[in-house]
């Protein structure tokens, strides 16, 4: 953006500023319960902040120092590097194991969160108790992220990408519950009410009535879980359930810092490629819902 | 009385019928092929993730009895029977539950002022320059394309131990995660009173200041609320990688078997992340609120 600087028009419009203010005063007076209210809020964040870094020890020396050796890792990462033929084999494999359970995890979260999703929505549940029953259920699910998840599930199927699978889907069914609900909330009624007035049954009013509409939001939904589960399946390795993580840990715990940097661009690199295919997909689904829409 | 159906005549019916059978022929043939490369897909990633079915029956009685045990206190009673000996540890608890929190409110608070300073320089509409715009973006792409985790690890390296660490890998993330949302609420912004400000002569500080942050502002808050419900999440794990909070004492009880205390800290952790979702969500309720009458 280019700003014309004309600074003779600038100040005569500020030269101007004093009879305006004396014409117009109720309007360019600042209301002081506004300006209180902003000074409140803002003094509220700003204490807080200052007790926050009271409290969580933050001094300047520690953070210099802590600054100073995170710049000497910088030149050690330099050039990326494996270390070996069969360690880059290794951690492809890894890559391909956590691609693998993010697509795998969030396939299952979304078929089990469909039926969970419509008991929720309170255009589609079967009464008020079990609506407010499985808000809440998913509620609890959503509360535990998925490394909490990864760790109970490592104690029923051990270590391994299989309980990374069940910890992504278990954290993702709450997720996608809520936004599925929600999205059955937001359906037009009228397709339903069709439905209805040919003598459909309830069933027959979700699925041919609901679904078609929220179906494409729906699929979209999915796919950019898949994208930011490709990111948080990274990391589920570092508490043992599996794919690149468990390396990355490693790596960065033996200060391997060539082997870190050479995970981290494999990690970006297929994250950057998963958001392109998958946005080119969800682009697609949209352009058909709208088409079908009109 | 009977009455009579007036028809359509057989030969415009038959055309209707045959163009409807085959729009739902080809519609079925591509949901068909669709589904048969998800389950594909499905079937490659469960091998690749070693999905083993079998274990997983057998084991699954293994995840209803540990809830069973974590339920459970040493002296086999249940744990409801005798909360006081439950939550023994509440104090301590409690204590890492509010330095989780504070973790999580500097973490967001530094990452939005960070995302701010960032955002008009990367939209569109508002760049002082296009590879300014280029570089920002970037910039955030890999600040959040890197898993919190991933950074926390690396500074707990660089910074020691505690909650500095977790602040500010949190504080990365999402000056990420904000900068994108941010700048896509100001590329999306009414530009006449931008374009009234530069006629009057204002510079690029009181284009942005005057004409864009009022439109903006609510919006941002209410993004950045959305974010700090995110990152009490993710300061609850911060422990596992010994970055401070909570996560710390819930992974010592998972790996040291104190069962009665992992639910006990897994309650209170999605107690208080339901607290804040319900807290943030009627905060942002009133800000989207006062945004539509204004």
């Amino acid at each position: 953006m280019t700003v014309p600087l004309t600074d003779g028009l600038r100040s005569v419009a500020l030269a101007d500023v004093p009879r305006l203010r004396a014409l117009y005063p109720e309007s360019l007076r600042p209301s002081p319960y506004r300006r209180a209210l902003v000074i409140a809020v803002v003094a509220g964040l700003v204490g807080l902040a200052v007790f926050a870094i009271w409290r969580l020890d933050f001094s300047l020396a520690r953070f210099l120092a802590g600054f100073g050796r995170l710049g000497s890792f910088v030149p050690l990462m330099l050039p990326p590097d494996p270390g070996s033929w069969s360690k880059a084999l290794l951690f492809l494999h890894a890559l391909a194991e956590t691609v693998a359970i993010a697509f795998l995890g969030t396939l299952l979260a979304a078929l089990l969160a469909l039926p969970l999703g419509l008991l929720a929505a309170r255009n589609a549940t079967i009464n008020r108790l079990v609506q407010f029953a499985s808000r809440r259920f998913l509620d609890a699910i959503r509360g535990a992220d998925a490394l909490i998840w990864a760790l109970i599930w490592i104690n029923v199927v051990g270590l391994g990408p299989f309980a990374g699978v069940l910890a992504v889907m278990t954290a993702d069914i709450g997720a996608f519950g809520k936004l599925f609900s929600e999205a059955i909330e937001a359906a037009e009624r009228k397709p339903v009410e069709g439905v209805t007035s040919t003598g459909g049954s309830r069933l027959h009013q979700i699925r041919f009535g609901i679904l078609p509409q929220v179906l494409p939001i729906m699929a979209g939904q999915v796919l950019y879980y898949f994208e930011s589960n490709t990111r948080s399946s990274t990391i589920i390795g570092v508490v043992g359930a599996g794919g690149i993580g468990l390396h990355l840990s490693e790596m960065i715990r033996t200060l391997e810092w060539q082997a870190v940097s050479f995970i981290l661009i494999l990690v970006l690199v297929t994250v950057a490629l998963i958001d392109f295919v998958s946005g080119r997909l969800r682009r697609s689904i949209i352009g058909t819902s709208r088409l079908q829409a009109m | 009385m009977a009455t009579s159906l007036h028809l359509t005549p057989t030969a415009a019916t038959d055309g209707f019928l045959q163009a409807y059978s085959a729009a739902t022929r080809a519609k079925r043939a591509r949901s068909l092929a669709f589904a048969g490369i998800v389950l594909a897909l499905a079937l490659l990633s469960g091998w690749v993730a070693e999905v083993d079915l079998v274990t997983f029956v057998r084991k699954f009685g293994a995840f209803t009895s540990y809830f069973d045990r974590i339920f459970t206190l040493d002296t086999g009673q249940r744990v409801w029977t005798d909360p006081a000996e439950w939550f023994w540890g509440l104090g301590k608890w409690l204590r890492h539950l509010a330095d989780t929190l504070l973790i999580a409110y500097l973490g967001t608070l530094l990452g939005a002022v960070g995302g701010f300073c960032l955002c008009f320089t990367a939209a569109r509409n508002f760049a002082p320059s296009p590879w300014a715009a280029a570089l920002a973006k970037r910039w955030l792409e890999f600040c959040r394309t890197v898993p919190e985790i991933v950074f926390a690890l690396i500074f707990v390296i660089a910074f020691g131990l505690g909650p500095v660490p977790g602040v500010l890998a949190i504080a990365i993330h999402t000056m990420g995660a904000l900068g994108k949302l941010f700048s896509e609420v100001v590329e999306n912004v009414d530009m006449k009173p931008v374009e009234g400000v530069v006629a009057t002569g204002g510079r690029w500080m009181d284009a942005v200041r005057f004409a864009a942050l009022p439109q903006v502002l609510s919006n941002f808050a209410s993004y950045a609320l959305l974010r700090f419900e995110i990152n009490v999440r993710g300061a609850a794990v911060m422990g596992f990688v010994g970055a401070g909070g909570i996560g710390q004492e819930l992974i010592e009880a998972i790996r040291k078997f104190y069962y009665s205390d992992v639910s006990a800290i897994l309650l209170l952790i999605v107690f208080t992340v339901m607290l804040i979702d319900l807290g943030t969500e009627r905060l942002r309720h009133a800000l989207i609120g006062r945004e539509q009458t204004a």
